[in-house]
């Protein structure tokens, strides 16, 4: 019986690995195993939350866009974490736009990387170096007219996408995993410092995954259900303790390395049963 | 680039889809199917696994004490200090019950699932020892001190009286981040991924139940002698553990390290009590010390590990034995003298470590790993207070960690890891 098992599994994993080099006009005649089950009420779902949250992300970000171009540095940086939060919460179908993440969400060091000069930096996260670094909006007023192009035509665009339950399944990780790598270490608003509300807003956008599918994973695995619950609520809590009490949230610098030590910790006990959501597919 | 991206993440759609209904046709006859795969608690909660006779390099997980105490010791450690998260008594036992199976299937060389056909959640084997055998794979589970003090555990009258921190020894300067811990997981292999993979797999099954305190990986070389392992030297080149008990020998083994029954709390018969002390050898130092110096300070001869003046690893250390001068030959500040005076003994285990620098000095972070098991830490710590002040080697290692657990006694078939702690009797 164990030897079969581990047969079975070199086989598969062969199968695999030949798998790989056919072509993909075969692929789209047969539906994929996962599509067995409906889950077009699901997908629906998500793509309305997903367009709601483009919607107030486009108000939010021409508000945004006229502090600044009025000069009124208070009111753009009062706005700024709150219009990011509406992209942050629908991240998996936002950055699914290759060009246009890296111009409204790109920071310095990624530009860098890619081997571009500053020259070619723009969005929000170049805004921001103004506000919080230099202090001033002076100069950033054909960024900021950009911006808002940029963000309306996000805004149309996903429109067009096809939710998948594979988007939604793998996106809701990836949320998580946003968190784990760039929000929990304060690497996504170093000039702001305004991590926490990226990091609600992720985890705002997988919580809204898991409530849509939470009805048919209940009906394969109560425990599972029950499980996410609960790690949902432990986060939802310890995130809590950061509010500022004027319905944001205290800088990241303020965050002793107790603190994140525990939100990396919630986010990661809340990460592995989040990894099997797949099961709604079966 | 951006193009690229878009490219990028419709490729990975693609493929996605492809291995989909491949898997689906492949993995037809897996008996542990997609369905039904819950939380990994539903999937091992009933499953009983035994010990399979027929796999290479294997240790068995059943039987009279835990493995990896008596068990020849392996090349490489991975060994990892626990939080316990569960608030329950009941939820801790259901934590050793999730590990018992899997332990067993790791033991067999085995992953710890059948492969899952659904390409849309993660597999439960993370299976970087896929193809890897048993290699000799030991597991040994113990609790701390600080398990009996939480109280919704509930465990308090379970705590044996010896079973607390080690007391501070001079010169120790430990650091929280290698101190303590509610449970401890000592992962013994020849094959240091086999050794982190049961490791990452037991903590990641318990997620949410347990988080990492602290861990360390080690490792031991033998030299072969014919095809038996010599002693293995440690990072300062000297061998370690030339007096140690035989862990072959149960009469040796029952004086040093299993606890009688009558000696502990009941559930810690067939047990031992396992001291781990994470000790920084300061190799610049050390390099630097000339060769007459160093064999003084260990109290042996570099080359051949005999006691000084003498020829052999095995000759008798011989305390009362002065030079011409009237000095003892192996001088009263020695490592081999303090040891020897203290009279007790206890089973050592230990394995050397490379952590890479210590920020604050720009030196290795390296050392030993030192494990030993004895049947009240009493021993232990009669031994490390007659170092005291007084040990020459003081001078070239500092003690950064500390913990002590109690390791179950080892488990019957039916049973589970630590039953013995939550039997009613």
């Amino acid at each position: 019986m164990k030897q079969t098992l581990i047969a079975t599994f070199a086989l598969t994993t062969g199968i695999l690995l030949s798998g790989c080099g056919t072509s993909e006009e075969s692929v789209e005649k047969e539906p994929a195993a996962t599509e067995a089950v409906d889950l077009t009420a699901e997908t629906d779902a998500y793509k309305e939350f997903a367009l709601e949250q483009m919607d107030e992300f486009v108000i939010d970000t021409e508000k945004f866009v006229n502090a600044v171009k009025a000069g009124d540095i208070e009111e753009a940086k009062k706005i700024y974490p709150l219009a990011r939060m509406y992209f942050e919460r629908s991240e998996p179908i936002a950055e699914s736009f290759g060009d246009l993440d890296p111009r409204i969400d790109a920071r310095l060091a990624d530009i860098q990387e890619e081997g571009q000069g500053e020259e070619e930096w723009a969005g929000y996260h170049k805004i921001e170096h103004g506000l919080w670094v230099e202090n001033t909006t002076e100069g950033y007023a054909e960024v900021a007219d950009q911006l808002l192009k940029d963000a309306k035509e996000l805004r149309a665009r996903v429109e067009t996408v096809e939710v998948s339950p594979d988007l939604m399944i793998t996106g809701a990780v990836d949320l998580l995993n946003e968190v784990s790598t760039s929000k929990i270490t304060g690497e996504e608003e170093i000039y702001s410092h305004t991590d926490l509300y990226d990091f609600k807003a992720n985890i705002e956008g997988a919580e809204k995954i898991y409530e849509i599918l939470k009805s048919k994973m209940a009906e394969r695995d109560e425990q599972l259900v029950a499980e996410l619950e609960k790690k949902f609520t432990t986060i939802n809590d310890l995130l809590a303790k950061y509010e500022d009490g004027n319905g944001g949230y205290i800088s990241y610098e303020e965050l002793t390395s107790e603190d994140t030590k525990s939100l990396s910790e919630a986010v990661n006990q809340l990460g592995e049963p989040l990894s099997m959501m797949g099961i709604v597919t079966e | 680039m951006t193009d690229q991206t878009e490219e990028k993440f419709y490729d990975k759609k693609f493929s996605r889809r492809q291995m989909l209904k491949y898997t689906g046709a492949g993995a037809a006859g897996v008996a542990i199917g997609a369905s039904g795969l819950g939380s990994v608690l539903k999937v091992f909660g009933m499953v009983e696994e035994e010990d399979n006779p027929k796999v290479k390099n294997k240790i068995n997980f059943y039987g009279k004490h835990q493995s990896g105490i008596a068990t020849e010791c392996q090349s490489y450690v991975y060994f990892a200090s626990l939080n316990v998260l569960a608030d329950s008594q009941q939820e801790l036992m259901d934590l050793f019950k999730m590990w018992t199976p899997i332990s067993v299937r790791m033991m067999n060389g085995e992953p710890i699932d059948g492969q899952t056909s659904n390409m849309l959640i993660p597999a439960k084997d993370t299976g970087e020892s896929v193809g890897l055998d048993a290699s000799n794979l030991t597991l040994t589970f113990g609790v701390g001190p600080s398990l009996f003090e939480k109280d919704s555990l509930g465990l308090a009258s379970k705590r044996p009286a010896e079973l607390k921190d080690l007391p501070h020894f001079p010169k120790d300067q430990l650091d929280p981040a290698y101190t303590g811990g509610d449970i401890c997981i000592q992962a013994c292999a020849d094959d240091p991924q086999v050794a982190f993979h049961a490791v990452r797999n037991l903590v990641r099954a318990a997620s949410g139940k347990v988080s990492l305190k602290w861990t360390q990986a080690g490792f031991n070389s033998y030299p072969m002698k014919g095809k038996k392992k010599e002693t293995p030297r440690n990072l300062f080149a000297f061998k370690d553990g030339s007096v140690n008990p035989n862990g072959t020998k149960e009469a040796e083994m029952n004086e040093v390290a299993w606890i009688d029954a009558g000696q502990s709390k009941s559930w810690m018969t067939n047990g031992t009590y396992m001291a781990v002390r994470r000790v920084q050898m300061h190799l610049e130092t050390w390099d630097r010390t000339a060769l007459q110096e160093q064999e003084a300070t260990f109290g042996r001869h570099r080359d051949t590990g005999a006691p000084l003046g003498k020829k052999n690893e095995m000759d008798e250390v011989d305390l009362d034995e002065k030079n011409a001068n009237g000095e003892y030959v192996i001088s009263e500040a020695s490592h081999v003298r303090l040891a020897k005076q203290a009279k007790e003994k206890v089973f050592r285990r230990s394995f050397s470590y490379s952590s890479g620098v210590m920020d604050s000095m720009g030196t290795f972070d390296a050392g030993l790993l030192f494990i030993s098991f004895q049947k009240n830490p009493q021993q232990f710590i009669a031994i490390q207070n007659s170092f005291g002040r007084q040990d020459k080697l003081n001078e070239y290692i500092t003690h950064r960690g500390s913990a002590l657990f109690a390791c179950f006694p080892g488990v019957q078939k039916g049973g589970f890891i630590g039953d013995s702690l939550f039997s009613i009797i």
